[in-house]
């Protein structure tokens, strides 16, 4: 079951930029790129748990600030030769909102 | 001719390569990150193996690898990229019209494109006997196979050629339990690399292991035993010696004879351009030992492996690498023997050396220098400085400032990172290697093993070793060396700003400055970027050049900044921030302190901690408070994150001390209350002493400022990280405005001129201390212009602590969501 709730406004979040959006003790990173392309991840870095919502987007990827590890934004994975991947969270955009599937996040918590 | 290809679509093309060797592998593997589609790929080699390290040759033959070790693409990997592998086909012949090649066996295909890699030929000495069963050369699996075969039967081997391949197959004989004399031509060994006394320490350690030399000597025949076997060695002045293996290890000669054949343009190898196209007809390709590029054929890993990327690149229609040639170093790999050359080691006229021999010891080194600048080096016994000196050489850096030091190495040149162990083959597996981001030699061994790396770069990439203060890439070198038996040297090269783009530093600073970029994107789209929106290496550059060029003109772009920068704080481990309030000169009043005391236990801060630059941090604040705690201390905050001015670290001075010649004190409050605001290229550190005593440390300052009774001294340069450095003297002045100006003149060309991310140290390395002087001390209009220049930029800058915990700029950065 899905279960889509609207978190906020594309114009909320800053292109080449992220918002950090919780759900209880969850941080999940929303980020923008300059196609105007939105992605959910769990704001953790695989690396050393590094808060990627604070990192430079570029392109579709995310340095993370701690260590400067690359994170692919769709899918979450770190470009290689470095190993690991942030969770990543169902979106979808319908006029200009962002919508997150709650349930997904829940689902994968558990 | 149709040069036009189809893209993505329709047919794919053909590549074919002849040679399956190391630099025609690597460019194939270049060449399939580029374009994985682009062709049909088919390869022939003449040997019944894939792709192998033939460098590893020698250890294989003294019995420290195996031939499964070296394999560096097993037939999985040509399998797994869809390559056509013909593995123990020659092939004899290249038809230019059909385009086809033809095999020993009568295979054929057809090439689109073809790249010609197929290395070099030993260079056999056509004496009489020397078609003899039991005479053969160094060059692949089959002659090491030949020479293991002869050690478990043969007693008396004689290596012809006393270079760097014919010691190491002396070498490997030897432990596999022959007797081996090796004849040179030369009075010394190695003589291509080495000098005398160095050769002669060489020898001597050879003799020790049990290795006999017959130096000067001529091979005028290999006489036949009974059995038709080669029985001995005769030399022209008619003394013989007995040899039941003659290895012929004299040199080598680039294999051009199927080119040649086919018309191409071959003088001492196949002879390229820039894009490693033969000339003679641009569809024809040559890399390696086989192809001659501005009348070199290199032979060496790292010239090949830049070749391969170059070629790939031109192949991949990319079209957009040049390959300009290569500055080269050797080692020798005799386990035990520690050795390095590079450059003009012999020296000559118009230059000097400068010479420390401990024959003892075992130890020696020359370095040669010519108009201030290091051309070449020899070492012996004790190498673990040749990297250094190798980048010293081939970036023609001017060593005045290091004569005095040079020759005992980087880590008497200030270097502090780690010391004690300089020998890389004597550490366990678990000795840490690299102290920053805590790397083992187990876990770069393992790394280069599995991942089959070559070159520092790589294993940088992989392990993070060597990749922060760079105080262990001598080590890393050495275990590169010891273990891929790479030559590790990387091509020279001008340094790009990232890989991002081709253009360096100094490149895009100029381009922004002559054709007025405002913008990042604009920078990007004039000047080819080749990513989107850069990458985290170039946009924070870019940034600080558009801002430092044209200050209160051009976007400062918050997501071009590190998050330090962007949210004013500096992010912690944990992902909190810290909050410094600024306390200028150091000094603070009871009402701060009870404001930090009551802000403290309001946000409960965790930790309260006073740092090394007389401040004091408030550890563990939350993202979203940050905006609140500023407005509650009402300070502004320290910039102690930033690549800005940080502190000015003042001693008390003569307002107090008995022995303060000067208000220090004042002085630093008034150059903090000057320079805040002033971003730079990294941070800058400044302190003020108000007597020679300096209490407060100015000589590991970017500017350190000294009162002395009839003024004050200015120190620029200085550095207390990861390589301390003192500063150096400027200039002494008389008041406290020619303080001002001299050191904020100076400060200017430093923003104006540095690379992003380079300290004051690091200008003052490449510009040297002379240009400083001519452009400050000497011109006392332009150092005027400067400063004036500087209070400009720092007039358009706002208190950012004041505009977000005031003002509500920028409110989304610290507000989160809630779902």
């Amino acid at each position: 079951m899905n279960q889509w709730i609207d978190i906020l406004d594309v114009n909320d979040i800053p292109r080449l930029g992220a918002r950090v959006v919780r759900h209880e003790s969850l941080a999940i990173a929303v980020f923008r790129n300059a196609e105007d392309e939105i992605f959910a991840l769990e704001d953790r870095c695989p690396h050393k748990g590094g808060p990627l919502s604070q990192g430079i987007v570029h392109g579709r990827k995310v340095t993370c600030p701690l260590h400067g590890w690359n994170i692919e934004l769709e899918g979450g994975c770190a470009v290689a030769p470095d190993v690991g991947c942030a969770r990543e969270f169902p979106i979808r955009i319908e006029d200009g909102r962002v919508w997150l599937d709650l349930a997904a996040v829940t689902r994968e918590a558990a | 001719m149709d040069m036009s290809t189809p893209m993505g679509r329709g047919p794919k093309l053909k590549l074919v390569m002849v040679g399956n060797g190391m630099a025609g592998v690597r460019t194939l593997e270049e060449l399939l990150k580029l374009a994985p589609e682009l062709y049909d790929i088919t390869v022939f080699g003449a040997e019944p193996h894939p792709n192998y390290n033939r460098i590893l040759l020698s250890p294989v033959l003294a019995g420290e690898q195996t031939v499964d070790d070296i394999i560096l693409n097993p037939l999985d990997w040509y399998a797994d990229n869809g390559i056509t592998l013909h593995m123990g086909k020659k092939i004899v012949k290249i038809d230019r019209v059909k385009r086809l090649v033809i095999a020993d066996d009568g295979t054929e295909a057809a090439y689109d494109r073809l790249l010609i890699a197929t290395g070099s030929n030993p260079f056999i000495l056509p004496v009489p006997g020397k078609d003899l069963p039991g005479v053969i050369s160094f060059r692949d699996i089959a002659d090491v196979d030949a020479m293991i075969r002869a050690a478990s039967t043969y007693r008396h081997a004689v290596v012809i050629g006393g270079g760097l391949l014919g010691l190491e197959a002396a070498n490997g004989l030897m432990k596999r339990g022959m007797g081996v004399s090796v004849v040179h031509i030369a009075p010394w060994l190695m003589e291509r690399q080495l000098d005398e006394p160095a050769a002669r320490l060489l020898q001597k350690s050879l003799e020790e292991k049990g290795m006999k030399f017959l130096l000067q000597k001529q091979t005028a025949e290999l006489v036949a035993g009974a059995d038709g076997r080669v029985a001995s060695i005769r030399f022209k002045d008619g003394s013989e010696v007995p040899a039941d293996l003659v290895v012929m290890a004299v040199g080598i000669r680039p294999n051009s004879e199927l080119a040649e054949s086919a018309g191409i343009h071959c003088n001492r190898g196949i002879v390229v351009t820039d894009t490693l196209q033969t000339v003679t007809d641009p569809r024809i390709y040559s890399i390696g030992e086989c192809a001659a590029h501005r009348g070199v054929a290199y032979g060496l890993v790292a010239p090949l492996f830049e070749q391969a990327k170059v070629c790939a690149n031109h192949l991949a229609h990319y079209g957009i690498a040049r390959y300009e040639g290569s500055v080269t170093s050797t080692k020798l790999k005799v386990t035990g023997i520690d050795l390095f050359s590079a450059g003009d080691f012999m020296g000559g006229e118009g230059t000097e050396s400068i010479l420390y021999s401990d024959p003892l010891g075992g130890v020696y080194k020359k370095l040669v220098i010519k108009d201030n600048k290091l051309v070449g080096g020899v070492m012996y016994g004790d190498t673990v400085d040749g990297a250094w000196y190798f980048s010293l050489l081939r970036d023609g850096k001017d060593i005045t400032e290091l004569r005095d030091h040079l020759m005992f190495g980087q880590d008497h040149c200030g270097n502090l990172g780690h010391q004690g162990i300089n020998k890389a083959a004597a550490m366990t597996d678990d000795m840490e290697v690299c102290g920053c981001n805590g790397v083992c030699k187990g876990d770069i061994v393992k790394a280069i093993r599995e991942k089959g790396l070559f070159t520092l770069e790589d294993v940088r990439k992989h392990t993070k070793a060597s990749s922060s203060c760079g105080s262990c890439t001598g080590l890393v070198e050495q275990i590169l060396a010891v273990t891929a038996g790479g030559d590790y040297s990387a091509a020279p090269k001008k340094k790009s700003v990232c890989g991002c783009t081709d253009h360096t530093h100094e490149e895009v600073r100029a381009a922004i400055r002559e054709r007025k970029f405002l913008s990042i994107p604009q920078v990007m789209q004039a000047m080819e970027w080749r990513t989107p929106n850069g990458c985290a290496s170039c946009r924070p550059a870019l940034n600080y050049y558009l801002i430092s060029t044209w200050p209160g003109e051009a976007e400062d772009d918050p997501q071009s900044r590190f998050i330090n920068e962007r949210a004013h704080a500096n992010i912690q481990k944990d992902g909190t921030y810290s909050v410094i309030p600024r306390m200028w000169g150091g000094q603070t009043t009871p009402a701060e302190l009870k404001r930090i005391a009551i802000v403290a236990e309001k946000y409960n801060i965790p930790t309260v901690k006073v740092t090394g630059g007389q401040r004091i941090d408030l550890l563990g604040v939350k993202k979203e408070d940050l905006p609140k705690v500023w407005a509650d201390l009402d300070m502004p905050s320290g910039h102690a994150y930033g690549k800005a001015l940080r502190t000015v670290k003042t001693c008390v001075g003569s307002e107090w001390c008995r022995f303060g010649t000067q208000d220090s004190t004042q002085m630093g409050i008034e150059l903090e209350k000057v320079f805040f605001k002033m971003w730079a290229p990294h941070k800058v550190k400044l302190a003020v002493s108000g007597c020679p005593r300096n209490c407060a440390e100015v000589a590991i300052k970017d500017v350190g400022v000294i009162g002395v009774d009839s003024g004050w001294e200015i120190y620029i340069g200085g550095n207390g990280g990861i390589k301390t450095e003192v500063a150096q003297f400027l200039i002494k002045v008389k008041t406290a405005e020619e303080v001002l100006e001299y050191s904020g003149a100076f400060l200017q060309l430093y923003r104006e001129e540095a690379r992003y991310l380079d300290r004051t140290v690091h200008y003052l390395e490449r510009v040297g201390l002379d240009y400083v002087k001519k452009k400050i001390l000497d011109d006392p209009e332009g150092r005027r212009a400067l400063y004036e220049r500087l209070l400009f930029a720092l007039s358009v800058e706002k208190d950012p602590w004041v505009e977000r915990a005031k003002e509500g700029k920028h409110q989304h950065e610290f507000e989160t969501v809630v779902a």
